[in-house]
């Protein structure tokens, strides 16, 4: 598989994207600078990470999504080829209408940086096929801008069409019905608020994140 | 020529900061404040040639983000 991982100025959570990448695929990620027009012919994975990128200035992800290269994640996301966005990346993700809502500031204020319970609602889907549906994993978060809102009618929608690929199991920054991570109507764009490359290592305290790179290189490859 | 064009959260959208501005208000001793809301004011100095449709496009494209935020614009002539 042969995956980028797009860099902003800012971002943060790159390089620990990229060894969790190479390690599952086996192949290091292209690391793709904002002011790339393409991605690497080829591609078959992108991945957006977490960080600050543009110092989240005017809105967390506003201003990468507007960035040259994420022309290209945009058309690559109609193609059908897998996009995940994590943290900052799942910002950027609905700030570029990939997907839809927002993320606002934490109901609580607070930066909140600590391991979560998470619910797989959707195990179907390429990036959480090695998880079973209902199961409880835990993967830290680290953020300030996670509190996922949207409109009644887009939440009922996202619930009906089984795209809420994660739930906290408990309250973490106010996100409209526990939302932690949500699927595009095709199911190939993923945005979540945890860390999956957190959580990739024993020494990390668990595995959990691990799978979903795994199942996604099953399910693409 | 400048414009203001003021952000503000949808009537309906949770304001967390405006929230902790109020317990903040109330904390200093000021009574009667029954709500607060916060937003963004960005100014912009323009080409007298742009348009109130160039501006509007600014605010939907980048300025706001209309999942969650109305703007409002106020053109301001140059003196």
């Amino acid at each position: 598989m042969s995956s980028a991982v797009i860099v902003f100025p800012g971002s943060n959570c790159d390089r620990d994207l990229a060894v969790a990448i190479e390690q599952v695929t086996g192949k290091a990620p292209a690391m793709v600078w904002h002011r790339e027009s393409e991605l690497p012919a080829g591609t078959d994975f992108v991945a957006i990470p977490g960080g600050f990128s543009y110092g989240d200035y005017l809105r967390s992800g506003a201003m990468a999504a507007r960035s040259p290269v994420m022309r290209a994640v945009v058309e690559a996301a109609e193609k059908g080829i897998p996009i995940l966005g994590v943290c900052n990346g799942f910002q950027v993700l609905t700030e570029a209408g990939l997907l839809p809502g927002a993320l606002m500031r934490n109901a609580g204020l607070h930066f909140v940086c600590r391991p979560v319970g998470l619910k797989v609602e959707n195990s179907q889907s390429i990036f959480t096929s090695a998880y079973s549906a209902g199961e409880e994993i835990a993967i830290p978060v680290a953020h300030h801008d996670g509190n996922y809102q949207a409109d009644a009618g887009t939440l009922d929608r996202l619930e009906g069409e089984g795209r809420i690929a994660f739930r906290y199991t408990g309250e973490v920054n106010g996100s409209a019905r526990n939302i932690a991570g949500i699927l595009n109507d095709a199911g190939n764009v993923l945005g979540m608020m945890p860390h999956p490359e957190r959580a990739f290592e024993t020494a990390h305290g668990n595995t959990d994140g691990r799978r979903l790179f795994e199942g996604l290189l099953e399910a693409v490859a | 020529m400048k414009a203001r064009v003021f952000v503000t959260l949808k009537p309906g959208v949770l304001d967390p900061q405006g929230k902790a501005i109020h317990h903040a208000l109330e904390g200093l001793g000021f009574n009667g404040v029954e709500g607060v809301r916060a937003g963004k004011l960005i100014e912009l100095e323009l080409a007298d040639t742009t348009s109130d449709a160039d501006i509007e496009s600014m605010c939907r494209k980048l300025l706001a983000n209309t999942v969650i935020e109305n703007f409002k614009i106020e053109r301001m002539a140059t003196q």
